[in-house]
């Protein structure tokens, strides 16, 4: 039965490699040079956020490129909520017309267009065509959803196990209770204190669960890249900057606009440098977030992609061979980030609850 | 940072927003608030068990103290019963022992008496004996010094070999 289990797993990685490879091989014989490229557009289209949910693509003997996977919901507002799904816009070879506008997607974004779809640019090769409020659910919005959904279904259950078992945890609840408890017990309490930690608790739980789920899947062969959107670290470290700055008592205040115990010119000085360390401490954990998982993508799927470069046995069978140490890595990575965002909201939490005694 | 600030879709930020906010909020009703209080209250229920058994272990130690000191307490009262029977009994000994000797005196100062009486009968009738033995050899001898003085003397001597004192 394990075995059994062992074996779809890792034909599951295979699946996704295999989708690569057919890409690669048939765009190989036919222009090979422009395989670093094609490679190149393959890794970047992939870290970018998409409108349709796609597993993967192969082109057919005619040359056409086919895509697998399932069109999303679009969501526009221009003058009106517009919403069609991203299976209307066929990756971008199509103009989809909704009422009297007309819509195109162009590098991941959807532009408002003329009948014919033109894109027209700036000297700055900058496009020019309006753009909608695009509120569409991508493939992230539906990730985050999935997890969501799986977040709240594996921890209602442990919740109740609790209530049916005895104050025991049972099922998969015993491999998250003590992640639960070491968020507790070794994240919360040592930085917030124990007599703040409690009112934090459940957003430091979220957003550990919520980062760590999402970085799991971003290595799953789904081709997910969520945790790698700066549009997403950017709005969990602006919760953690909200929650951090609401939360705080005088004390963080007085810290932060007139440092008590050092001369009045000082204070003077230090103002601006705190008050920039405000919004600094936030946006280094959106910054160290969006970068490492972006960069584990990026060396994972350029050592995939050295695999059809070398294109023979010894280089290709290198490159697997440190593609799969970095997916190992990249497993540790994903637990590593998604604590050290925790651990540093935790102990920004702590400083905006801080009880001075003694001044200092 | 020019790509950066381009790569960022505002619409996903606000549909993650939403999701987290939404995700936090429902979980701290529906999981978190009964998963912390579950755990804190199962700690509370350990902490209290493991302070009833100390206490519970406390108190057998006490029990055992008390028990200890009664045996001690009971042991001592029984080596001090034996001790006092022991001087009892050889005071009994000692007292039945005196008494036999104050009897045993007294019975041989009065055999002693008997016997002295005895001795006095039995010398005053041989008294009376060798007074009427006397007598006797006396008559005769009286009788006898009639006729002849030797032959007197020779029955005196006759007489008197005859006495059986």
């Amino acid at each position: 039965m394990k075995k059994k289990q062992y074996i779809s797993a890792i034909l599951l990685v295979f699946s996704s490699l295999f989708a690569l490879a057919t890409d690669g091989t048939i765009k190989d014989e036919k222009k090979s040079g422009d395989l670093k490229s094609e490679i190149k557009a393959y890794i970047r289209h992939h870290l970018e956020d998409t409108h349709d949910f796609s597993i993967g693509s192969y082109t057919t003997d005619e040359g056409k490129k086919k895509h697998i996977g399932f069109s999303l919901p679009v969501i526009l507002w221009d003058d009106g909520l517009v919403t069609f799904f991203s299976g209307k816009l066929k990756h971008g070879k199509a103009v989809h017309k909704v009422g009297s506008k007309y819509y195109k997607l162009y590098h991941g974004k959807i532009y408002r267009t003329d009948a014919d779809g033109t894109i027209s640019y700036d000297p700055n090769k900058k496009v020019t065509n309006d753009k909608p409020l695009d509120l569409s659910m991508t493939k992230s919005v539906v990730t985050m959803l999935f997890t969501a959904a799986l977040m709240f279904f594996l921890f209602r259950s442990l919740a109740n196990s609790y209530k049916t078992n005895g104050s025991i945890a049972a099922g998969v609840g015993r491999f998250f209770e003590p992640v639960v408890l070491y968020i507790r017990d070794d994240i919360a309490i040592p930085n917030i204190g124990e007599s703040h930690y409690r009112k934090y608790m459940s957003y430091l739980l979220t957003i550990f669960f919520f980062i760590w789920f999402l970085n799991i899947l971003g290595l799953s062969p789904l081709g997910i890249n969520v945790t790698g959107n700066i549009a997403v670290t950017f709005g969990l470290a602006l919760l953690t900057f909200l929650i951090t700055n609401l939360t705080a008592n005088k004390n963080y205040w007085a810290h932060i606009f007139w440092m008590p115990g050092v001369p009045v010119l000082m204070k003077i000085v230090l103002a601006p440098i705190e008050l920039l360390g405000v919004i600094i401490k936030p946006f280094s954990l959106l910054i160290r977030l969006y970068a490492n998982i972006q960069a584990g993508h990026i060396v994972l799927m350029s050592l995939i992609g050295l695999m059809f470069i070398f294109n023979n046995w010894l280089g290709s069978s290198l490159s697997f061979v440190l593609a799969f140490a970095i997916s190992i890595i990249e497993v540790l990575v994903a637990l590593l980030q998604a604590y050290i965002f925790t651990m540093l909201s935790a102990l920004y939490f702590g400083f905006a609850v801080e009880e001075h005694e003694e001044a200092h | 940072m020019e790509k950066l600030l381009g790569e960022f879709s505002f619409g996903l930020f606000i549909w993650q927003t939403f999701i987290v906010v939404g995700l936090l909020l429902l979980l701290r009703k529906f999981a978190w608030n009964p998963i912390l209080n579950a755990i804190n209250d199962r700690e509370e229920g350990i902490r209290s068990a493991l302070q009833s058994a100390e206490d519970a272990r406390a108190e057998m130690q006490n029990l055992q103290a008390d028990n200890e000191r009664i045996l001690k307490e009971a042991r001592a009262e029984r080596d001090g019963l034996l001790k006092e029977a022991r001087k009892i009994k050889q005071k009994m000994i000692d007292d039945a022992k005196d008494e036999a000797k104050t009897q045993a005196a007294q019975i041989m100062t009065q055999a002693q008496a008997a016997i002295e009486t005895e001795k006095q009968a039995a010398v005053a009738e041989l008294k009376q004996q060798v007074a009427s033995i006397s007598i006797e050899i006396a008559e005769k001898v009286t009788k006898e010094t009639l006729a002849d003085d030797k032959k007197q003397s020779k029955l005196v001597k006759k007489l008197l070999k005859d006495v059986n004192l």
